[in-house]
């Protein structure tokens, strides 16, 4: 009856969603007095999660699962579930995750619920607190199948060290047969991503124009964040569709979120509610975004992000 | 996988709507915070929804295709589906049942798929209320139909289809078949593609069919326990901007966020 996590990586090496869905799943295990077992595909060290509560690796090695494909690896996580007798699948909110994740619950006959914020408050029946419209509101949701799905919300549960004695096993597998092909990746190397980012910078319309969003670019550097920007700035073509975040593009769940020149209407604070920190750079002092963010600055964006860049490079160079 | 006859038929395409609140609503609960407060609340197409439906128009005018549309809900999500017919769909389904959770959803919905061979199914990534993000993998996964989750292009060729599925910090091309389930979001169409209902197409709407069909079996795999709203926010810390060094110092010994 171990909880089944699967442990995602990517070219060899854990996601950190990996780590903290390990975390959370210790947790929950705990309070059940089970064993969490991972499902890990294609991983060099599967060792690591031993450092995160997992007792187990089902450890599978397999050239031909080089590429994600959902329906196959949710029939390989669906495997993983009957063969440890589990009935407490838990996935992490990444893009492959959610994928695969609607096709699992459906072979696996869980009930399935997404966007979780907490461990459960309850297990018998499982009921546990979730993000609903669009971070507006949080909903306590039950299941009441016996076999159960959970996909925990990026950041919501933290990455927490507790080392096991990990058994690591080789999973032999049967890959089922899939008409989707993936025909090719296009990734922003180097770059970090909104959906990965501890931290994020985001510029609105107060900017004027692409061509200011060198200090941006820079803030970001120095905090190791990601750029992202309102939806108009994003429908202007100052910047990629791929950084428009709020409640019809991307959704934040970082630890910090600095929003420069953005307003703060209820369609942009929709996608960061569930950051955890939010500070706002902005002129206008009755911008709705004060109302929203944690910390704030009422200055010009041009004088205020320069400042705060080498304040910044002087804090790291004290605080590395 | 079923054979199909595409493209001696034309492609049958199925959008499925679901009925939301508008962007700007005010989010409150009643009996006992365990249903979603409906008063003077304008409901919407999903937005996801709507970049489907207007990708699957294009199909329908440029490479000949019948599109119909599908809510599962009560009698009052009808404005919203008499809206994507004015859009231009041909034909409405509702399927009577107050949705419990997104699995009910999706074997209700799997279930008219499957009886009225449709080639492809057009979903949204998520619905803006209650955001479970799952009833069109669900529908792919109970009827073993090919999926594309998050998908921002789609092309089709015959029975050949082409689609790009946003993936963190890009995208992923993926070449597949019909039968096929997408759930759609931002990207599938341009937002100035976005249709606003004229007077003709909502003249012809009123003359359009819209079916109401039983509900299967009512699935009681998860439900809501209760709603509730986030805590008022504490009030903000404001620093002046001549002391930027006082944010960083809140922000690293305050907050812990750097
Ligand atoms: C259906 C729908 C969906 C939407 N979805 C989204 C969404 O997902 N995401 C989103 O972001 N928006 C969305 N919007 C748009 C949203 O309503 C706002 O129009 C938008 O967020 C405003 O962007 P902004 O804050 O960058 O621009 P503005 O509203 O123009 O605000 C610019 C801000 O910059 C400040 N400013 C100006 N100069 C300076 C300076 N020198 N220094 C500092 N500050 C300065 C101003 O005081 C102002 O507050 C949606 C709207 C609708 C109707
Ligand atoms: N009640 C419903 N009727 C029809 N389609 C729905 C319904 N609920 C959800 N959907 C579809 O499934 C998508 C994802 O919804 P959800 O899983 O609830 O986030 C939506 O964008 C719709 O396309």
């Amino acid at each position: 009856m171990a909880i089944l996590i699967y442990a995602e990586s990517e070219n060899g090496k854990y996601k950190k969603d990996s780590f903290e869905i390990a975390s959370y799943a210790r947790v929950a295990a705990d309070k059940l007095n089970t064993s969490v077992t991972a499902v890990s595909i294609n991983a060099d060290d599967p060792n690591e999660l031993g450092n995160y509560g997992v007792d187990k690796v089902l450890h599978i090695s397999n050239d031909s699962l080089k590429n994600f494909n959902a329906v196959i690896y949710a029939d390989i996580i669906k495997q993983a579930f009957e063969s440890e007798s589990s009935n407490l699948a838990i996935l992490s909110s990444s893009s492959n995750a959610k994928y695969l994740g609607s096709l699992l619950s459906v072979k696996i006959n869980a009930g399935y619920i997404t966007n979780v914020i907490e461990i459960p408050k309850e297990f018998d029946p499982l009921t546990v607190k979730r993000n609903s419209f669009t971070n507006k509101a949080f909903e306590y949701a039950k299941i009441n199948s016996k076999n159960r799905q959970l996909a925990i919300s990026k950041n919501s549960h933290g990455v927490i060290e507790n080392k096991t004695s990990i058994q690591i096993e080789t999973f032999e597998v049967t890959l089922a047969s899939s008409e989707i092909n993936v025909k090719s990746t296009e990734k922003a190397s180097n770059k970090v991503t909104i959906a990965d980012a501890e931290i994020v910078v985001s510029g609105g319309r107060g900017l004027k124009g692409p061509e200011n969003w060198g200090m941006i670019e820079e803030l970001a550097d120095v905090l190791g964040a990601a750029t992202a920007c309102s939806k108009p700035v994003s429908d202007l073509g100052w910047r990629p569709h791929s950084e428009h975040v709020g409640q019809t593009g991307k959704l934040v769940s970082s630890n910090l979120y600095i929003a420069i020149g953005i307003s703060g209407a209820i369609q942009h604070l929709a996608g960061i509610n569930s950051s955890k920190v939010k500070v706002v750079i902005n002129n206008d002092p009755d911008a709705p975004f004060f109302k929203a963010a944690d910390y704030g600055i009422v200055g010009d964006a041009f004088e205020v992000v320069p400042k705060l860049i080498e304040g910044l490079k002087t804090f790291k160079s004290q605080n590395t | 996988m079923s054979t199909k006859f595409y493209p001696l038929n034309i492609m049958k395409i199925l959008v499925c709507i679901s009925h939301v609140p508008d962007t700007t609503s005010k989010i409150n609960f009643i009996e006992n915070n365990s249903k979603f407060d409906e008063k003077g609340v304008q409901f919407v197409i999903n937005p996801n929804d709507e970049f489907g439906l207007t990708r699957a128009m294009w199909f329908k005018e440029k490479q000949g295709a019948s599109v119909d549309v599908i809510n599962v809900g009560l009698a009052d999500t009808e404005p919203t589906l008499r809206k994507a017919l004015a859009i231009g769909a041909d034909k409405a389904i509702r399927i009577n049942s107050d949705p419990k959770n997104g699995l009910n959803v999706a074997k209700q919905i799997a279930h008219i798929v499957s009886s009225e061979s449709y080639d492809l199914v057009i979903g949204g990534r998520e619905s803006i209320d209650y955001n479970g993000g799952m009833v069109p993998g669900m529908i792919a996964g109970l009827i073993n139909y090919n999926f594309v989750d998050k998908c921002i292009s789609l092309e089709i060729n015959n029975d050949s289809i082409t689609a790009a599925r946003e993936i963190e910090g890009g995208k992923e091309i993926i070449e597949s078949k019909l039968p096929l389930v997408v759930a759609g979001q931002k990207g599938l169409v341009k937002e100035s593609d976005l249709r606003i209902p004229n007077m003709r197409g909502i003249m012809m709407a009123r003359r359009k069919e819209l079916q109401v069909i039983n509900a299967i079996d009512e699935d009681n795999s998860t439900c809501t326990v209760s709603f509730e709203k986030p805590k008022p926010k504490e009030e903000i810390t404001l620093v002046s901007s001549d002391n930027v060094g006082e944010l960083i110092n809140l922000l690293h010994n305050e907050a812990k966020a750097i």
